[in-house]
């Protein structure tokens, strides 16, 4: 994904890649084994020319990372940070699977470029997570049955987790409005709605 | 996506100045919820994002009783739904944000984006060389054109799809626009424009021309004013038409009012005889009847869509009715 979409980047790489692999033939004529290397700088140079730094605070631990441009907040998180229980299912801001807490807020992650989450604060499912214990949400999904095959659920308890931090007390209308952006293919809809009113009565 | 040069500008000149739809074009960035889904589909793929975050003072939202209401172009769609005057003065806003795309959209798109995002015609998203991006023909016209324009179409017959644009023209909203040349003042009515005005743009802004702020007359204690939007489902989706209405009323009476439509025509759509009508139109059913019959008589419907000339004069009459119940 990240490799096919940087489309210059890729360009000026293959480039250096050709320079490089030229110089390569012709030090190997000569016997010098040096090449390799300079061949890994001038790469790298060309990728780092493109990219720009980025802070970020993922579940309460800082990162300074560098990034390019095109690539959006999802791909870090799951990518460079491994953080991989954000799902990405449509990549269109349609679904909701993807959704994260940016400063507090429900976002598409694979809507937004990862820059523009610079300097901010990012909560994903696994920060929900205190230890090994499951967040009283991930328990009223549990309890109520809010999942089928679990693959939009956490987006679904992403979204919930923002809906509650706004309002702890919601009515069911609500819940069904805060929840409005986030699709089930497996129709588990009215299990989701009694898990986040179930996780609500705790609070 | 491909890749793209991100501009970080530090005011409006350098945004300006950095705009551009040459060879190396350079695209306005706010929230990215359109414009990153085009790139995505590559319907554009631009060399450069400007990001108009950067920019200071785009964010904020001010009222007073004289001036009316002041919205920084960079304010969130929930942002704004959230503010307390909106909430207490201006229901018909208040109420078509709420009905804008889904809470996720909403906390990271921002008004003047909302204003200025493409169509969304599946033949312009798509993979379609359509008159709007250069081609030589309009495939809505004998292809699947429920969702498309009843009026004001042609050769290309777009819907506008913007809620919160169709709120603003029913408020006699303007808009500001600045450039590296200077700043000008646009009513909305005469920001949007039509295929046969140029097919390549749906709004009069030029390249490097950047919306600053929206700015919404002060409303009189006796203003009432709401939205209908009609969609297909509860979760999120575009209006397949909407209806949103401003009415003055005294006693009896409607002084004036202001009707303006949505998913109707190529831009927020407004007829100047309706608004005529409005003018001293005692509240009766009977009334509100004859004034929605009158509504969209232009219309020219393309073969899958007369549904919704009826659908838009019924919302028309129940939202008077509504305005004015009490
Ligand atoms: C799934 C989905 C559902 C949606 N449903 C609805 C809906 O029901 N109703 C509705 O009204 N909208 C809907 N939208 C559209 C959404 O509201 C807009 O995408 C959003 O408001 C655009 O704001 P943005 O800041 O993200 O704009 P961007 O994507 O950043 O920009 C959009 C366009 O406007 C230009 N632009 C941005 N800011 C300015 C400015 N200040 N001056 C000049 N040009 C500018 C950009 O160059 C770009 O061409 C939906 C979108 C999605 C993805
Ligand atoms: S309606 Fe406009 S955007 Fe859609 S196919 Fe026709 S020309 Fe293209
Ligand atoms: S994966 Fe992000 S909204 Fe669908
Ligand atoms: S549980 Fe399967 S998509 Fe929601």
């Amino acid at each position: 994904m990240k490799k096919k979409s940087a489309s210059s980047s890729l360009s000026r790489r293959q480039f250096l890649k050709g320079f490089g692999s030229g110089v390569a033939g012709s030090v190997a004529l000569n016997k010098i084994a040096s090449a390799l290397p300079l061949q890994k700088t001038l790469e790298k140079a060309a990728d780092n020319a493109n990219r720009t730094p980025l802070k970020l605070s993922v579940n309460g631990k800082a990162y300074r990372l560098s990034v390019e441009p095109n690539r959006t907040l999802a791909e870090v998180i799951r990518e460079d940070l491994q953080l991989t229980g954000t799902k990405v299912v449509c990549n269109h801001g349609e679904c909701g699977a993807c959704t994260v807490l940016l400063d507090g807020e429900a976002v598409y992650s694979c809507h937004i470029l990862a820059l523009d989450a610079d300097g901010k604060s990012v909560t994903t499912i696994e920060g929900l997570l205190g230890g090994e214990e499951l967040h009283p949400l991930q328990k009223a999904f549990v309890k109520k049955d809010g999942i089928q095959c679990g693959f939009c659920t956490p987006g679904q308890i992403m979204a919930a987790q923002a809906l509650l931090l706004k309002n702890p007390h919601p009515a069911k209308e609500d819940v069904l409005e805060g929840m409005s952006g986030n699709l089930c293919r497996c129709g588990a809809y009215p299990k989701i709605i009694e898990s986040v009113l179930e996780a609500a009565k705790k609070d | 996506m491909r890749y793209f040069d991100y501009i970080q500008p530090e005011n409006i000149k350098q945004a300006g100045e950095s705009a551009s739809h040459g060879w190396r074009k350079a695209l306005l960035y706010a929230g990215g919820t359109d414009l990153l889904g085009l790139i995505k589909n590559e319907v554009e793929s631009p060399a450069a994002l400007i990001n108009l975050k950067a920019i200071p003072g785009l964010n904020g939202i001010e009222y007073s009783e004289r001036e009316g209401l002041t919205i920084g172009a960079l304010v969130k769609l929930s942002q704004l739904s959230a503010h307390e005057a909106v909430r207490e003065r201006y229901s018909v806003l208040e109420q078509a944000l709420k009905e804008t795309a889904s809470p996720q959209l909403r906390n990271m798109g921002t008004i003047g984006g909302n204003l200025c995002q493409r169509p969304r015609c599946w033949y312009f998203r798509g993979d379609f060389h359509c008159l709007r991006k250069g081609g030589d023909i309009c495939y809505a016209v004998d292809g699947e054109n429920k969702y498309h324009c009843v009026v004001g179409g042609g050769p290309c017959f777009i819907v506008h799809p913007s809620d919160p644009a169709v709120a603003l023209l029913a408020l006699d909203a303007w808009v500001t626009i600045a450039s590296a040349k200077g700043t000008k003042r646009v009513a909305l009515k005469d920001f949007f424009v039509l295929p046969e005005d140029d097919i390549y743009r749906e709004n009069i802004l030029q390249p490097g021309e950047i919306v600053t702020h929206i700015h919404v007359p002060p409303l009189s204690e006796k203003t009432v004013s709401g939205y209908i939007k009609f969609r297909e489902r509860g979760a999120w989706d575009f209006a397949v038409v909407s209806v949103a209405a401003t009415l003055r009323i005294n006693g009896n009476t409607i002084i004036d009012g202001k009707a303006a439509f949505g998913g109707v025509a190529p831009k927020p759509w407004q007829e100047e005889k309706i608004n005529q009508r409005l003018k001293g139109l005692s509240v009766k059913t009977e009334n509100f009847e004859l004034l929605s019959a009158e509504v969209l008589k232009e219309a020219e419907p393309l073969n899958q869509n007369a549904f919704k000339l009826p659908l838009v004069r019924n919302l028309l009459k129940r939202l008077l009715v509504q305005l004015t119940a009490s």
